[in-house]
């Protein structure tokens, strides 16, 4: 049993996108902010607060998650993934952000870290995910500029893609 | 294969940033050092006097710098203009007086957000509660509770309008069809909230304010007024990209007057994200508005006249561009209708709601909600089909450009084309058969329609309609509608641009890009677009920004002449180079060329270049072609005329819609089967942005037709607090539509384009409220659909619910209240013991749940600190109890008022004590009560579960003082099983 | 939109959780999936000065099958609990509810045990758990008690759980072979709690109906014999007989509209697989 007090910062480890991480919160620190504020990691966004819209949801220890709805302390040692972590290289884009592009799933990008999150995750463990069973992670997500079909048509496009691709491994 | 040479199809160039993370939003900026953070005390109450604000021990919390009020502001600042004269001041923070639940009271500068929420909490502000007005209607009322006591009625302006022969149209007409009809409050909510980086420069005596406002830019001086400085003294940029906005960010400017008033005060930098809460309570909203319309109508359903009477709920201030919501459509109230005659009254009208402004459809959802809701009771009234009678009414494909009755020009348009083309192609006929079918079924299925004019690019003097032609003359002359952009190029010939659209999200970058480099044949991704602005730095008029869907038809265009200059020079030198004419120059894959011997080509880099290497060898007469302003406004839009015609707008583009639309047997739930719409809007300059965009005005007009409303209570708590209670839509409530297009280009933009960006705004909500209607006819007749529509309203348009079976009494409805209820409790003493109990302080002190200490402050007035809690929500409340209507030892009246970080309860109750004939009492309560604040917008539904358990709690531990234990009956006995008798 | 401040404690076992609960008592709160007491504490609607979190301890890990009934330690997430592939035809019920919980992003937090302590009434879990014979295991420091579901909520947001106890577990009873079970829920939208949601179970002995959304608690009601013609007036009889309200999602009416026709349609469900 550990006790962290209200008061103080305290150290917190993990692993973000790969790579060990060190950090230091008051236990009341939302992992959101913590990201954002502590670790410059300003892709994963913050709309609403209270779990219903979605933006700033990233991985914990290989599941979806809003990290609005987490404190930062309760991450120590679990691994972290943000939409920062999603691109083979600096200059290029995986499979699902390539699809985003191409069927204009995005406009103000605001909502789309969270989104290309919870898609990846899905893609990652079912990759015979079908339009239904995307839009059932997709409801976990408010978009307010592209009436989210685009959305729908990019991640079963992207499915696509990933399937063939390892068929072809 | 790039159409026009423009890259329509393209990627965008905004995308790839976004998709890795690399955005570069509001809250992504590095703040200065000794930046301090923002946290706003808002009101809880709809209507109150502020009698006292005690802000010490808020002050005194380790890293807190300041806490600030409104006569704090008022030092340093002064109120935000208005554009209608009227005597009344518009502060961005309350002045002795609140006037709706989220009113600024009490700003915290702490060291980061959480330190000056705690410190927020510490605030302790006295309220003196005015009773409020919510509704328009009431509003006008006599005995109306006033908001301003200056203006001595809630009634802004009223203003009369008159174009054609209206009662000649009338008194001539076959038939007068009505419509009265409301359109709510709703918001197209960006997913990013306001945020606001400000500093003053105590030397300079000038701003420098960083935030995701979106114009239009008109709001620079109201602002730069507010704080006292001249326009360059306030420095306005803002971030490179935004989360939305959809007309709402054009509300974050109260806060950048009051946190740069902030900054001022202190001496440092100031940031503050709004959060959601703070969003949904008191950003900005469409104005609700309640219309009645009357058409004159011939007998083969032909419109001679309309007649609008319209009320606009502005909420509690007049803010600028407000009451732009009213005059925006003003050259547009008859639609896409041929109709010459028309007559206007338009009130404005303050209740007790957060102030309105821009919110996409600008107005058109209002204007349209009525009319096609008019025109669909038409064909039901006269027996005819909408279809005809819509097509009938339309302005004639040879009628352009027309002028409509109120002084609009349209520009160009093929209504009857592009009707039935949708027909066809939408297939209309084969609704209808399914209609038939489902109704041959019993099922609720109905169709509806809407045409709708779509205006874009705003004339800056169409507000001025709502000043009469004298307070024109003397307020000076408005018009036009100015945009601007630059363009760029370097030492190494390579372009940037900068545009003053302020884009959120719609792509401008990309479409500018694709236009610069078709007029130097390069390739689009060389170009850079920055979409950044700085008041400082750009060139910007008051028109610039993200509204009235300007960009395609205007910023674009300005863009291209930019271009088109540079062009021109670019050539020139080439020509003098080459040893060519300028007009045989061609530009091509980095090359420019003659066109007849493209070998004799030089590199567009050197020859772009020369301006800055060799001006010398520049031919004469031609400029350097380093840097091109263009300034475009069209000349079309002019001031409103002596007889109060307005071109309110540059462009009109044209959308039919039409969808079928069945009631879910089970949910009662609106469901959207099949949806076309079909829109003219003159060339398209992106085939996937012009898709993107009809798509998301859909999804958000979905929102508003079914799902989305502002929500107030009669007492004038906001109930719509969080996003689980005002419901965006989900990727499961949006069905997907069919989108069809004509094109005829508007031969008064540069490109031939027209807005696109706000139709289905405007149109959808009405079409679905038409289907629904239509749905429902067979059962219930002619219904006057009101939006949202949800289940639950549609169940109740329905016909009634079965009765309850014999001996299981209908519910007595509530009287109306927040919160309501009754009921009955026993206790094992007598009448006169109990009431004993209830007449002293001590022991009340002792029965009340959760009192800290009760103060008798006369024989019937009790103070009490009083701590609640219902599960996880603990609130602290200070509680004024007195007791009233005394009839000892039978009954008496308890009223009670209580405040808290929590929120805010006001109430009565009657007690009634009769002996149960064995010793012991009855006790009977009934209760109603109005709670506002915080709980009330996020947790309503839990309040009538507080209010029981703390009753139970009440009675429970009464039952215990009186020396009894209480009778082990219902949700008493439980109550004090849970309250500790068990342990 | 920020949390006041607290105390966090990370715990190893369910003992030291039970420990700092039983000592602090109603300043501390057990922090499980957080997707609604973070929400709450974001709104400062609640404002703990002590969080215990119990996910770290492996104790509180555990799914039980015993004595006919599936036990659920208080750290079980709700995506686990779905994962479980003998969930099916243990019990099809709560198999077929829990997808209803809110979304995937918040039952990889959320847990079953949070959710009966939340005691939201429109809640899914709370419903199921009523319908199924459940139990809460209440510890207080090392005591131990168990409470019958339907005795366990009593309002609101409120249980018979004391502030310095917590939920250790929770049991649901299997389904029986031969009992067919139904579901159906209304919400305004995907993952939105319940306007109303029903739930049935259908034996030869005994029809079993229960409904969630309408009352302060979960509501349940047991035919001995009903027969599907009487459906529609019993439930119309049980819809005017709960005390439905208004609120700004739905009126009352409508509410016992959602009793009738969603009530019909879990039944017929319930009774298409009963043998
Ligand atoms: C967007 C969204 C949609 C949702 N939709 C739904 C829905 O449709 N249906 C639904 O039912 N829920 C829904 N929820 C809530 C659900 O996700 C939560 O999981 C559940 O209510 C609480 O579980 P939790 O583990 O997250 O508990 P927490 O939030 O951690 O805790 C909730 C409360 O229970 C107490 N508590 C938790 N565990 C224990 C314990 N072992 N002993 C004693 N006290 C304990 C806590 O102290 C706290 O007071 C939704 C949430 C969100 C954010
Ligand atoms: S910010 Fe976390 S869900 Fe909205
Ligand atoms: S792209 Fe703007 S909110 Fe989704």
């Amino acid at each position: 049993m550990r006790r962290l007090t209200a008061t103080e910062r305290h150290p917190v480890r993990f692993t973000l996108n790969g790579k060990p991480a060190e950090g230091t919160a008051h236990p009341r620190m939302l992992l959101s902010d913590f990201l954002r504020g502590v670790q410059g990691a300003t892709g994963t966004h913050v709309g609403c607060e209270h779990g219903v819209c979605g933006a700033c949801t990233v991985r914990i220890d290989g599941a979806m998650a809003r990290s609005c709805l987490t404190f930062a302390v309760q991450i120590e040692g679990a691994e972290i993934d943000t939409v920062e972590a999603l691109a083979p290289a600096p200059a290029r884009l995986s499979v699902l952000q390539d699809a985003f592009r191409k069927h204009h799933a995005l406009q103000c990008g605001f909502c789309t870290p969270g989104i290309l999150m919870s898609l990846d995750t899905l893609l990652a463990t079912e990759s015979q995910a079908d339009a239904e069973r995307i839009r059932d992670v997709l409801s976990g997500h408010l978009c307010r500029c592209t009436g989210y079909q685009p959305i729908v048509a990019a991640a079963l496009d992207a499915a696509q893609t990933l399937r063939e691709e390892t068929d072809n491994a | 294969m790039p159409k026009d040479g423009l890259h329509q199809t393209m990627l965008r160039v905004e995308d790839a940033p976004l998709l890795t993370g690399r955005g570069q939003f509001f809250d992504d900026l590095p703040t200065p050092h000794g930046t301090v953070h923002a946290a706003i005390l808002r009101s809880p109450h709809a209507h109150a006097k502020i009698t006292d604000i005690s802000t010490d021990a808020a002050r005194r919390l380790a890293g807190v710098h300041a806490v600030l009020t409104g006569e704090d502001y008022a030092s340093v600042a002064s109120p935000l203009m208005v554009g209608v004269k009227l005597p009344i001041e518009c502060w961005p923070i309350a002045q002795n007086k609140v006037r709706y639940v989220g009113e600024p009271v009490a700003v915290v500068l702490a060291d980061d957000r959480y330190i000056a929420e705690d410190a927020v909490d510490l605030i302790d502000v006295s309220y003196d509660t005015l009773a409020p007005v919510i509704d328009p209607l009431k509003a006008l009322a006599d005995d109306a509770p006033v908001l301003h006591d200056e203006m001595g009625s809630n009634l802004g302006a009223d203003r009369y309008f008159s174009y054609g022969d209206p009662d000649g149209a009338f008194a001539e007409a076959d038939h007068v069809v009505e419509i009265s009809v409301r359109y709510p409050r709703n918001s197209c909510t960006p997913i990013e909230t306001y945020g606001v980086l400000t500093r003053w420069d105590p030397h300079t005596r000038s701003y420098d304010v960083l935030s995701n406002f979106q114009g239009p830019f008109s709001i620079h001086p109201v602002i730069a007024r507010a704080l006292n400085v001249p326009g360059n003294r306030l420095r306005l940029r803002t971030p490179e990209d935004s989360g939305g906005s959809f007309g709402i960010k054009q509300g974050v400017f109260p806060y950048i007057a009051l946190l740069s008033a902030c900054a001022r005060l202190t001496d440092r930098p100031v940031k503050w994200v709004e959060d959601r809460l703070e969003h949904l309570t008191a950003s900005v909203s469409a104005t609700n508005r309640a219309i009645t319309l009357r058409a004159a109508v011939t007998a083969k359903g032909r419109v001679t006249a309309l007649d609008y009477d319209q009320v606009e709920d502005v909420g509690a201030y007049l803010r600028a561009p407000e009451p732009a919501t009213l005059y925006r459509m003003h050259g547009n109230l008859c639609g896409a209708y041929d109709i010459a005659n028309l007559r206007v009254r338009n009130r404005i009208v303050m209740t007790n709601k957060t102030p309105t402004g821009l919110n996409r459809g600008f107005g058109g959802p209002q204007i349209y909600f009525a009319l096609e809701r008019l025109m669909q009771r038409i064909a039901v009234e006269l027996g005819l089909d909408p279809v005809n009678v819509a097509r009938d009414n339309l302005i004639s494909s040879g009628a352009f450009p027309y002028r409509t009755a109120s002084g609009a020009t349209y520009d160009s348009g093929d209504y009857q084309n592009a009707f039935d083309t949708a027909l066809k192609d939408g297939r209309y006929d084969a609704l209808c058969q399914k209609r038939d079918a489902a109704r041959a079924q019993g099922r609720l299925y109905g169709i509806g329609l809407t045409v709708a004019v779509e205006p874009s690019v705003s004339n800056m003097g169409y507000l001025s309609t709502a000043l009469t032609p004298a307070e024109r003359a003397k307020a000076g002359q408005k018009n036009g509608a100015q945009s601007c952009a630059t363009i760029a190029i370097d030492p190494v010939g390579s372009i940037t641009v900068q545009i003053d659209s302020v884009p959120q999200g719609q792509g401008h970058k990309t479409v500018a890009a694709s236009i610069v480099a078709e007029r130097f044949g390069l390739e689009p991704g060389a170009i850079t677009v920055v979409a950044a602005m700085d008041t400082g730095k750009d060139a910007w008029s008051i028109a610039a920004g993200n509204y009235s869907s300007r960009f395609a038809a205007a910023s674009a265009g300005a863009v291209r002449i930019a271009a088109g200059r540079l062009r021109e020079r670019i050539a020139a030198i080439a020509a003098s180079q080459l040893d060519a004419r300028p007009e045989d120059i061609e530009f091509g894959n980095g090359k420019v060329f003659i066109a007849s011997n493209p070998e004799a080509a030089l590199a567009f880099a050197r020859v772009a270049s020369t301006g800055h290497w060799a001006p010398g060898t520049l031919p004469e007469g031609i400029a350097a072609p380093m840097r091109e302003t263009a300034i475009w406004t069209a000349p079309e839009l002019t001031a409103p005329t002596e007889e109060d015609g307005i071109n309110s707008s540059l462009c009109h583009a044209f959308i039919f819609d039409f969808c079928g639309v069945e009631i879910d047997p089970v949910t009662h739930e609106a469901r959207v089967d099949h949806y076309v719409t079909m829109h003219d809007c003159g060339t398209i300059l992106h085939e996937g942005m012009v898709e993107g965009q009809i798509r998301g005005a859909f999804a958000q007009a979905v929102g508003a037709a079914l799902y989305e409303e502002y929500a107030y209570d009669d007492d004038g708590a906001f109930l719509a607090g969080t996003l689980a209670d005002y419901p965006v839509p989900t990727v499961h409530e949006i069905p997907d539509l069919t989108i069809l297009h004509t094109c005829t280009p508007s031969p008064l933009t540069p490109l031939g384009a027209k807005g696109v960006g706000e139709g289905n705004c405007m149109s959808t909500p009405v079409c679905i409220a038409n289907a629904v209607a239509d749905a429902l006819a067979p059962a219930s007749g002619n219904v006057d659909v009101t939006l949202p529509l949800s289940p639950a309203r549609i169940a109740s348009y329905l016909p009634d619910e079965p009765a309850p079976p014999e001996g299981i009494a209908q519910p007595r409805p509530g009287p109306g209240k927040g919160l309501s209820g009754q009921g009955e409790a026993h206790v094992g003493a007598a009448p006169q013991e109990i009431w004993d109990l209830l007449m002293d302080a001590d022991q009340l002190a002792a029965i009340i749940p959760g009192a800290h200490g009760v103060k008798r402050l006369s024989p019937t007035h009790f103070l009490a600190d009083v701590t609640l809690g219902v599960g996880p929500v603990k609130g602290r409340y200070r509680v004024q109890v007195g007791l009233s209507d005394l009839d000892a030892p039978n009954n008496a009246t308890l009223t009670g008022k209580a405040g808290g970080a929590l929120g805010t309860g006001e109430g009565s109750g009657r007690v009634t004590l009769t002996p149960d004939g064995s010793g012991g009492t009855v006790i009977g309560y009934s209760y109603d009560a109005a709670v506002g604040g915080k709980v009330a917008s996020v947790g309503g539904r839990l309040l009538d579960g507080a209010a029981k358990i703390v009753i139970g709690q009440f009675f429970a531990a009464l039952g215990r003082r009186a020396g009894d234990a209480p009778q082990p009956d219902g949700i008493i006995a439980r109550m004090c099983g849970w309250i500790g008798g068990r342990r | 939109m920020k949390p006041a401040a607290f105390d966090y404690v990370r715990c190893e076992t369910l003992d030291e959780a039970c420990e700092v609960i039983a000592q602090t008592g109603d300043d501390a709160r057990i922090l499980a999936g957080g997707q609604s007491l973070v929400a709450m504490m974001n709104m400062r609607l609640a404002t703990p000065a002590v969080l215990v979190d119990v996910m770290p301890a492996p104790d509180a890990r555990k799914v039980a099958a015993e004595n006919g009934t599936l036990k659920i330690f208080a750290a079980v997430r709700q995506a686990s609990l779905l994962d479980d592939p003998d969930l099916t035809w243990r019990n099809p019920l709560l198999a077929r509810m829990l997808p209803w919980v809110g979304h995937p992003q918040t039952r990889a937090r959320g847990t079953i045990c949070g959710s009966v302590a939340h005691a939201d009434p429109s809640a899914e879990i709370p419903l199921a758990l009523a319908a199924l014979d459940g139990k809460v295991i209440l510890r207080r420091g090392r005591k131990r008690r168990s409470v019958k579901a339907t005795d366990f909520f009593l309002g609101m947001m409120l249980t018979d759980k004391a502030d310095d106890e917590m939920i250790e577990a929770v049991t649901f009873a299997d389904v029986q072979q031969g009992t067919g079970t139904g579901f159906a829920e209304f919400g305004r939208r995907k993952g939105d709690f319940a306007i109303v949601a029903c739930a049935a179970l259908v034996s030869p002995m005994r029809v079993r109906f229960a409904v969630g959304g309408v009352n302060d608690t979960p509501f349940v009601r047991d035919w001995d014999n009903l027969s599907p013609q009487d459906d529609a007036e019993a439930l119309n009889a049980l819809a005017w007989s709960l005390d439905a309200r208004g609120d700004l999602h739905a009126t009352a009416r409508y509410r016992r509209d959602l009793v009738r026709h969603l009530g019909a349609q879990a039944l017929k469900e319930a009774r298409s697989c009963a043998v």
